[in-house]
C-alpha cells in the first residue's frame, strides 16, 4: 500500500501512546454489527495494474484528437499550449486548498484576481468571480441572483439558449416557486424575446453565439429588459468567441455567464469545467461565488485575500448568496496561463481562425445534397437541417472516423421537428482535409 | 565551490533582515501582476495568419479592445512559477485543516486522468464512441455504493456542496410525490454543521433550525425527538461529525426521523474517518455526498474542481437527477432528460438536471485510480490510519492545549483555545504562528459549538516521524504562548511571503480586478 507511509510498528508505538490496544478501540461509538462490514470489492493494485485496467476502459472511447471532430454545442476542442498543463500540475497549485490563509496562498490569490480580471475584461462587465462550476451551474445562479436583486419571480429562457442550461436553471428555479417560461426552439435566431419581458420579469436569459450558432444581438433585449425593471442575463458557452465579437457588457448585460473551457480545459467528457461569471459593480454583494480583492499587509506590501464573504455559506449560513463552496481552482488557473499566453492579440487572432475553420466547414457542407445551412450568421458553430434524421448520420460517421457534430434529437429528444438539425463546429484544430473527409462521408451518409 | 577551487565558508551570522534593492529575499522572488508586466501586442502563441477576410459574424462583430496584455512564453513560465513559490500545499508539508482533508494526491491518478480516451472525449460524442467512459462511470459507482451499502449513486454533482443539493432536492422530490412538500417545509441540522448545510437547505426552499448538541459533542437524541413531528422535511447530520466525533446514536436518531415521516441526510464530508470500515446505508441514511476530492484524494487544486457523487436510499432513488448510465447487454447508455426517465405508468419523477454534462468526469478517473490502486484493504487502512493519526495528535498535545471534549476522536482532533486563556494570545495568532515553523494552521473557529475551535486533521498520509516533529512544534508553540510571548504571537507570520492581510480593507474598499488605467498611469 503505497500511499500509506506506516509500519505496524509504528503503529503499535501509537496505539501504545494512545492507550489502547487495537485499531477498533477507537472506533467503539460504532454500533458492534456495522463495523468492519464486508465488501465486494478486489484487494490494492500496483500502479501497472491500474494502468493497464484503465488503459482498457479508456481505449474503447474515440478521442477528439483521434480524427477529424465537428462536434461542439457548449464544449469546444482546441489546442491547448503544453505550457498550460505543466504548470497546473506543479505541486504548490495542484495541492494546495482554497486560500484560506492568505500569507502562504498569493500563488493562488494572484491569479483568481489576475483571472477576475481577465474575466471582466473578456465580457465587457466591471466585476468577475473567481468561477463556478461550470457555464451551466452558472447560468442557474444568475436567474438566482437576478431574483434576488430585483425581487421579482419570472424567468424568461430564450429558445436559443442550450436546452441543458435551459434545464439546469429550472430545476434549481423550481424548488423556490419561481416561474420559468421557455419559448420555444428557435434554429434561426427569429423569436421576439423581448416582447415577452413584462413587469413579473426578474431576468430574460439569452445566449450569443446560441446553440445552434447563431449571433445575437443582445442591445434591443436590454433595453426593453430595462424598461421592464428586469436583468438581462448574457450566456457564452464559446469563450474563445470573446475574441471576434462585440462584448455582452457592451450591448447592456447585466450579468454574463459563460463556460470557459474553452480557454486551457480538455473537454474531459464534460467536466471539470469553469464557469465565467461577471457583473456590474453595483450587485457585487449580490454575486455568489469566492471573490478575491487586493488589499495590503502589515508591511503595506499588496496582497491578495478572499473578501466580501459576508455572502457566503461558510458564514452567512441560512441567508447566504448561494451555498457554493468551492470554485473551479484548477480549471481557473489553467484558463489564467492560457489567456495570458494568448493575450489580447493571440485571442483575436485565434477567434479569426475558428471563424475562417466555420466559414469553410458551412461552405463545403452546404454542397451537399440533402444538406441546408440553417444559420445567417455565425462565429464557429452552425447547424445543419439534414434530409433525414441526423442521429443516425453521426453514428454512421462515428463508425467511418468523423465526430460530425450533435443531432437534434441528442439535446431535444422528444421534439420531433428538431431531429433532422444537425449543430457543427470547426475551431482551430479542423483542417481542410478534415473537412473533405466530413463532406464527402456525409454524401455518402444522406 | 568558488572560482579559485576553494571550498567557500559559511561566514558569520549577522544581521538577518536585510533590505535588498529588488524586494526579493533569494528564493523568494515578488512578481507583479501578469498585466503590469505584458504588453497589448505581446503574444505566447504561434498561430497562422487567416486566409480570408470571411465575415459572417451578423454585423457584431468586436471593434473595441479587449484591455488584456499578453506575456511571452518564458516570461508566462516564471510568471507562474513564481506565483506557485508562495503557496503552501500538501507536497510540502503537513496540512492539517480539519473537515477538509489534505492527504496525498498520487500522480498515477493525474496520468489517468490525461489519457486521450477520457482527457479528450467529448461529453456529446456518441454513445458508441464513449463506451469506456460510460463503463468507468458506471464500475466508480458500483465502488461508491458497495463502499456506502447504498442501491444508487447521483454521479453528477459536481462538488459536495452540490451534492448536498442534489441529496435535499431528493427529499424534496420525494415529499412532493408524497404530496407533503407543502407542509413538510423544516429541516434540522446542528449548529455544528458546515455552513453548506443550512444554505443547501434555504436554497431548496426549506427553512431550517438548530439541533442542540450534548456535553459530549453530539446530537442531544432526545432534544431532536422534541423537535421532531409532521412538518419535518428532514434532518441534515454530518458523521463523524465536524467535531470529529462518531455520532453514537446514530440509528437511533434515523429511526426517529424515518418514524416522524422525515428524511436522513447525511453529510459525508468525513466519510474518510471510515470508508472501508463502516456503511453508511448500515445506519439508516437516505443520502449522503461523498467529496471525491477528500476521502478518494482527487487534488483541491487551490479550491476545487471538487466532485460530489451522491448515494441515495430505496425511498430516494427514483428522484435521482439526469444523466445517468444504465447497462444493458453489455452496452451503455445515459438516461437523459426527465421524460426519459419516467418509468410507464409511474408518477415519480427525476429532480431533474443539475449540470450540463455528466458530472466531474475528470475526477471521476482519479478517483477510480485511488480506490483500486488501494483496493478494499487499502481504504480500510487508510481509514485505520486517519483515526490512529489523529487520536496520536490528541494524545500527544493534550498535555499543552485543551481538548474540546473528553474521550478518543476519529480523524479529527478538536481543540478549543481554553489553554490559550489570559496569554493574550488567540486562535488567529497560534494559526499564523504555526506558518513561521512551516506548516500550514489547522482549521480555525469551525466548527462554531467550540471556542476559538482548533481542528487538527492530519489524514492517513503522515509518518509518525512526520506527525512526532508536529506535535512537538505544536508543544513549543503553546509553551510559548503561556510564557508570555503575545507579542510574538500577534506580529506572526514573519517568514511567509506576506505578513498579515487587512482583510477589513479588502471588503471596505473592494479591488476586484486590474484596469488598463493603471497601465497607462505606470507608464507615465
Amino acid at each position: 500500500m503505497r500511499y500509506l507511509p506506516h509500519n505496524d510498528i509504528d503503529r503499535q508505538a501509537m496505539l501504545k501512546a494512545i492507550g489502547v490496544s487495537n485499531i477498533d478501540a477507537l472506533f467503539s461509538d460504532v454500533p458492534k454489527d456495522a463495523l468492519n462490514a464486508k465488501f465486494d470489492l478486489p484487494d490494492h493494485m500496483g500502479e501497472m495494474e491500474v494502468e493497464r485496467a484503465l488503459g482498457v476502459m479508456a481505449a474503447k472511447n474515440r478521442a477528439a484528437g483521434a480524427g477529424p471532430c465537428f462536434i461542439g454545442a457548449g464544449a469546444y476542442k482546441h489546442h491547448i499550449p503544453a505550457t498550460v498543463d505543466h504548470i497546473i500540475q506543479r505541486s504548490e497549485f495542484l495541492t494546495a486548498y482554497t486560500p484560506y490563509q492568505p500569507e502562504i496562498a498569493q500563488g493562488t490569490l494572484q491569479y483568481l484576481f489576475e483571472f477576475q480580471t481577465q474575466v471582466a475584461a473578456l465580457t465587457g462587465m466591471e466585476v468577475a468571480n473567481a468561477s463556478m462550476y461550470d457555464g451551466s451551474t452558472g447560468c442557474a445562479e444568475a436567474a438566482l441572483m437576478a431574483r434576488r436583486v430585483t425581487k421579482k419571480n419570472k424567468v424568461l429562457l430564450s429558445g436559443g439558449l442550450h436546452p441543458h442550461y435551459g434545464a439546469v436553471t429550472r430545476t434549481n428555479l423550481e424548488l423556490v416557486d419561481a416561474t420559468v417560461a421557455q419559448a420555444p426552439i428557435d434554429v434561426d435566431a427569429s423569436e421576439d424575446i423581448a416582447s415577452q419581458i413584462d413587469d413579473e420579469t426578474a431576468c430574460v436569459i439569452v445566449q450569443s453565439p446560441d446553440v445552434f450558432g447563431n449571433v445575437r444581438d443582445l442591445t434591443p433585449i436590454a433595453e426593453a429588459a430595462h424598461a421592464h425593471g428586469a436583468m438581462l442575463v448574457a450566456v457564452v458557452t464559446e469563450a474563445i468567441s470573446f475574441g471576434a465579437l462585440k462584448s455582452p457588457g457592451e450591448m447592456g448585460a447585466d450579468i454574463v455567464v459563460g463556460e470557459g473551457q474553452s480557454i486551457g480545459n480538455g473537454l474531459n467528457f464534460g467536466g471539470p469545467y469553469v464557469g465565467l461569471f461577471a457583473t456590474r459593480q453595483k450587485y457585487i454583494r449580490n454575486m455568489p461565488g469566492r471573490l478575491c480583492g487586493e488589499t495590503t499587509d502589515a508591511e503595506g506590501k499588496r496582497g491578495f485575500v478572499l473578501t466580501l464573504s459576508t455572502r457566503e455559506q461558510h458564514i452567512r449560513r441560512d441567508k447566504a448568496t448561494s451555498n457554493i463552496c468551492t470554485n473551479s481552482g484548477l480549471c481557473t488557473l489553467a484558463f489564467t496561463i492560457h489567456m495570458t499566453l494568448l493575450g489580447e492579440a493571440g485571442l483575436q487572432k485565434l477567434a479569426m481562425l475558428n471563424h475562417e475553420a466555420a466559414c469553410k466547414t458551412a461552405d463545403a457542407l452546404g454542397q451537399v445534397n440533402g444538406v441546408e445551412v440553417v444559420n445567417k450568421s455565425y462565429f464557429n458553430e452552425f447547424t445543419l437541417r439534414l434530409s433525414k434524421d441526423a442521429s443516425g448520420v453521426v453514428d454512421q460517421l462515428a463508425e467511418e472516423g468523423v465526430l460530425a457534430g450533435v443531432p437534434g434529437a441528442r439535446l431535444w429528444p422528444h421534439d420531433k421537428e428538431a431531429h433532422n438539425l444537425l449543430i457543427v463546429a470547426a475551431t482551430e484544430c479542423v483542417t481542410d482535409e478534415d473537412i473533405k473527409t466530413f463532406s464527402s462521408k456525409l454524401a455518402g451518409a444522406l | 565551490m568558488n572560482n579559485q577551487g576553494r571550498p567557500t565558508g559559511a561566514g558569520e551570522a549577522t544581521a538577518s533582515n536585510v533590505k535588498t534593492f529588488t524586494g526579493n529575499k533569494a528564493l523568494q522572488i515578488e512578481e507583479a501582476l501578469s498585466f503590469e508586466i505584458g504588453s497589448f501586442e505581446q503574444t505566447g502563441v504561434d498561430l497562422p495568419e487567416p486566409a480570408s477576410n470571411a465575415n459572417r459574424l451578423g454585423g457584431l462583430d468586436r471593434k473595441s479592445d479587449i484591455g488584456l496584455p499578453g506575456l511571452s512564453e518564458p516570461e508566462t513560465m516564471r510568471h507562474f512559477v513564481r506565483l506557485s513559490q508562495k503557496n503552501y500545499a500538501i507536497d510540502m508539508g503537513p496540512f492539517p485543516l480539519g473537515s477538509c482533508t489534505m492527504k496525498h494526491n498520487p500522480r498515477l491518478n493525474e496520468k489517468m486522468a490525461r489519457l486521450p480516451g477520457f482527457g479528450d472525449l467529448h461529453p456529446l460524442a456518441p454513445e458508441s464512441a464513449v463506451q469506456g467512459a460510460l463503463e468507468l462511470i458506471d464500475t466508480l459507482a458500483f465502488w461508491l455504493k458497495e463502499l456506502t451499502g447504498m442501491p444508487a449513486v447521483a454521479m453528477s454533482p459536481k462538488a459536495g456542496a452540490h451534492g448536498e443539493l442534489c441529496g435535499m432536492m431528493a427529499i424534496k422530490a420525494a415529499l412532493e410525490a408524497r404530496g407533503e412538500a407543502g407542509k413538510r417545509k423544516r429541516v434540522l441540522a446542528p449548529e455544528s454543521a458546515h455552513g453548506t448545510n443550512p444554505a443547501t437547505a434555504v436554497q431548496c426552499g426549506f427553512t431550517v433550525e438548530n439541533i442542540p448538541a450534548d456535553k459530549t459533542g453530539r446530537v442531544d437524541l432526545e432534544a431532536l425527538k422534541a423537535k421532531l413531528g409532521d412538518d419535518i422535511a428532514g434532518i441534515m447530520v454530518t458523521n463523524p461529525n465536524t467535531c470529529g466525533l462518531f455520532e453514537r446514536d446514530i440509528r437511533a436518531i434515523a429511526d426517529a426521523v424515518h418514524e416522524a415521516g422525515g428524511y436522513f441526510y447525511c453529510d459525508g464530508a468525513n466519510f474518510n474517518a471510515i470508508a472501508g470500515k463502516v456503511r453508511p446505508g448500515d445506519l439508516g441514511v437516505d443520502a449522503m455526498h461523498i467529496n471525491l476530492h477528500k476521502t478518494f484524494s482527487t487534488p483541491h487544486g487551490g479550491g476545487g474542481p471538487g466532485s460530489g457523487p451522491t448515494v441515495l436510499s430505496e425511498a430516494l432513488a427514483p428522484f435521482a437527477p439526469v444523466p445517468y448510465v444504465i447497462c444493458e447487454d453489455g452496452k451503455y447508455s445515459l438516461v437523459e432528460t426527465r421524460r426519459a426517465a419516467k418509468a410507464e405508468g409511474e408518477s415519480v419523477e427525476s429532480l431533474g438536471r443539475l449540470t450540463a454534462f455528466h458530472g466531474q468526469m475528470g475526477m471521476f478517473v482519479r478517483a477510480l485510480s485511488y480506490m483500486m490502486s488501494h483496493g478494499k484493504d487499502g481504504v480500510r487502512q487508510a481509514s485505520e490510519d486517519a483515526v490512529l493519526n489523529a487520536n496520536y495528535v490528541l494524545a500527544r498535545l493534550k498535555t499543552e492545549m485543551t481538548p474540546a471534549f473528553e474521550g478518543h476522536c476519529m480523524h479529527e482532533a478538536l481543540f478549543d483555545d481554553r489553554f490559550l486563556k489570559d496569554t493574550g494570545v488567540e486562535t488567529i495568532d497560534f494559526a499564523k504562528a504555526m506558518i513561521d515553523e512551516g506548516y500550514h494552521p489547522m482549521t480555525m473557529y469551525f466548527p462554531l459549538v467550540v471556542h476559538g475551535a482548533m481542528l487538527i486533521e492530519p489524514t492517513e498520509s503522515e509518518s509518525k516521524r512526520e506527525l512526532d516533529l508536529f506535535c512537538g512544534a505544536m508543544l513549543s508553540l503553546a509553551k510559548r504562548a503561556k510564557a508570555g510571548e503575545a507579542d510574538a504571537f500577534k506580529a506572526a507570520p514573519v517568514y511567509a511571503p506576506r505578513r498579515r492581510l487587512d482583510e477589513t480593507a479588502a471588503a471596505r474598499h473592494p479591488v476586484l480586478r486590474w484596469t488598463p488605467a493603471q497601465k497607462a498611469e505606470a507608464a507615465e
